[in-house]
């Protein structure tokens, strides 16, 4: 008898707390609600020390809130969310804990491919950024099949920067550029002769259309959590309009209420953005 | 008919009362944001005061040698204010601060340069007195000076001295596709175009955002970037407290 009271009693707390969210999901969206939100999950590993659990719990949960705060963004119809999940500088850590935090990226990848996950049910395309040569074959493969399998989706997009910082990534798209240019420059030179071929450069537009980003429009709010203050050549090229919001609270422990304080400080701001957009 | 067209009506008023109140709700949340900046606002001030006046003993010592090279990104429409920019840099000057960078959106900044460089006891560009990389042991600040166009256009520019190299080196062979540059080519190709400047330990941003306006990206991979607010309302006790900050951050540089 007891124990059904208080499951009901969970279960009304838990329809209230929906009711609540919903609610303020409805007020923050008066405002404008931004299209584009990033995140550096910062601070798993400090939570994991700080509450002495067992090696890997922290990047574990850290998962759990980054999947929790996926479904957050889609119910406040935020179109755009991506996530730093491992740069190529991590791979300096220690080879075991690679091993863990890539077994745990292949296992969420495989989660999130099964036909029941968020990834269905709220029509998200996942889509991943970064140096995928640098993974491992399996969590390579699980990432494609991800990929493949939501790539029909169109309400939500989910980036994950995997393998990816943002200096490679610009290298990589001025390679890209230029090798279209060199194409362009062969043609032009059968064509119409060399002075014609001569003429053509690398534009900005050129590098950006090769960015692993270029599915996403610039970021709108980048949040760090764990209160640091550099974004750890993260997005470099896509900030230049970005609200850069640090929150001392560590990524686990994330909920939707510090979205909705990232979004608020994201709307006071707003308008000076908009209006330094426009100068672009 | 008649009920159900004013049943109709009942629910578009409802609707819109139920808007008026979101409305009235969203603008309530903002009011009391607004009133926690403001009161944090007052708390800063305060804080930057006993800071200025030596009160409060952590901020008496500083070191500075930590920070080489430090940016200032400014508001455009506050980079006209040069007096404020002078200030700001004797400040950086008396706390010992040797290499600073100045930026702004529009250029505002460089077009004032020879003014703020005349007026600023010390100061010498950046570049004048630069040699084979050396920030220390300067006896003078050096100050550069950059806009929005040092950023994605120099990219743009270093991406084509690296295009040059490629056709040149006849690189055209399928089997030669793969990494063809590298982030050192770059780094070089920036510096041959004259963008090529050191990375900011620390950023501080002047304006009404924390929001780094397209400061170079190549250079703030892993910059510290502080929101310092407007530049009318700067304060020496704030600068204090942001580079004292800067001093005791560890990073691990993804590690």
């Amino acid at each position: 008898m007891e124990r059904n009271n208080i499951s009901t009693v969970r279960s009304i707390n838990q329809k209230l707390g929906n009711l609540l969210w919903k609610g303020v999901s409805k007020v923050l969206s008066v405002g404008p609600v931004p299209t584009h939100i990033a995140f550096i999950m910062n601070g798993n590993r400090r939570y994991e020390q700080n509450l002495n659990l067992v090696k890997g719990t922290g990047h574990r949960l850290g998962l759990d809130a980054m999947l929790t705060m996926l479904m957050h963004c889609c119910e406040l119809g935020i179109k755009y969310v991506t996530v730093y999940a491992f740069s190529i500088d991590n791979y300096k850590r220690k080879p075991e804990e690679v091993e863990r935090v890539m077994d745990l990226l292949k296992f969420t990848f495989e989660l999130l491919t099964e036909k029941s996950s968020i990834a269905h049910h709220y029509n998200i395309k996942f889509h991943f950024s970064g140096n995928l040569d640098l993974l491992s074959e399996p969590v390579r493969n699980a990432a494609e099949e991800l990929m493949a399998k939501t790539a029909n989706y169109s309400k939500f997009v989910f980036t994950f920067c995997i393998a990816y910082t943002s200096t490679d990534e610009m290298v990589h798209a001025i390679q890209e550029a230029c090798e279209e240019r060199q194409c362009e420059m062969q043609e032009l030179k059968r064509n119409c002769g060399d002075y014609e071929a001569e003429k053509k450069t690398v534009k900005i537009m050129d590098i950006e259309k090769h960015m692993y980003m270029a599915v996403a429009p610039d970021p709108d709010i980048v949040v760090r959590t764990a209160g640091e203050n550099r974004l750890s050549n993260f997005l470099l090229w896509q900030t230049a309009n970005s609200d850069l919001y640090s929150t001392p609270t560590l990524w686990p422990e994330m909920n939707f209420w510090h979205l909705v304080l990232a979004v608020l400080d994201y709307q006071r701001n707003h308008s000076y953005l908009k209006k330094k957009k426009k100068l672009l | 008919m008649d009920f159900k067209k004013e049943m109709r009506i009942l629910c578009s008023w409802i609707a819109h009362f139920g808007d008026l109140l979101l409305r009235l709700l969203w603008h309530l949340v903002h009011v009391i944001i607004s009133l926690f900046y403001f009161t944090l606002g007052i708390a800063n001030a305060l804080e930057s005061y006993l800071i200025s006046w030596g009160v409060l003993k952590r901020y008496r010592s500083l070191h500075v040698n930590k920070l080489r090279y430090l940016a200032i990104v400014v508001e455009s429409e506050e980079a006209y204010e040069t007096s404020k920019i002078i200030a700001l840099l004797q400040w950086l000057a008396d706390i010992g601060v040797k290499h600073v960078c100045l930026y702004d959106m529009e250029g505002i900044l460089k077009k004032s340069k020879d003014f703020i460089l005349a007026k600023v006891d010390g100061a010498v560009l950046y570049g004048e007195t630069h040699e084979n990389n050396k920030l220390l042991d300067q006896t003078h600040m050096t100050l550069e000076f950059a806009s929005f166009c040092d950023g994605k256009e120099a990219v743009a520019k270093a991406a084509n001295v690296l295009f040059m190299k490629y056709v040149k080196s006849g690189a055209t062979d399928q089997n030669q596709k793969g990494h063809i540059f590298t982030e050192s080519q770059m780094t070089e190709a920036l510096k041959t175009i004259g963008s090529g400047g050191p990375e900011p330990d620390l950023l501080l941003v002047y304006g009404p955002a924390r929001c780094h306006l397209g400061f170079p990206a190549w250079r703030i991979r892993y910059t510290e970037i502080v929101h310092m607010g407007p530049l009318k309302s700067m304060k020496y006790g704030s600068l204090i407290k942001a580079i004292h900050k800067f001093t005791r951050v560890q990073q691990n540089y993804g590690k």
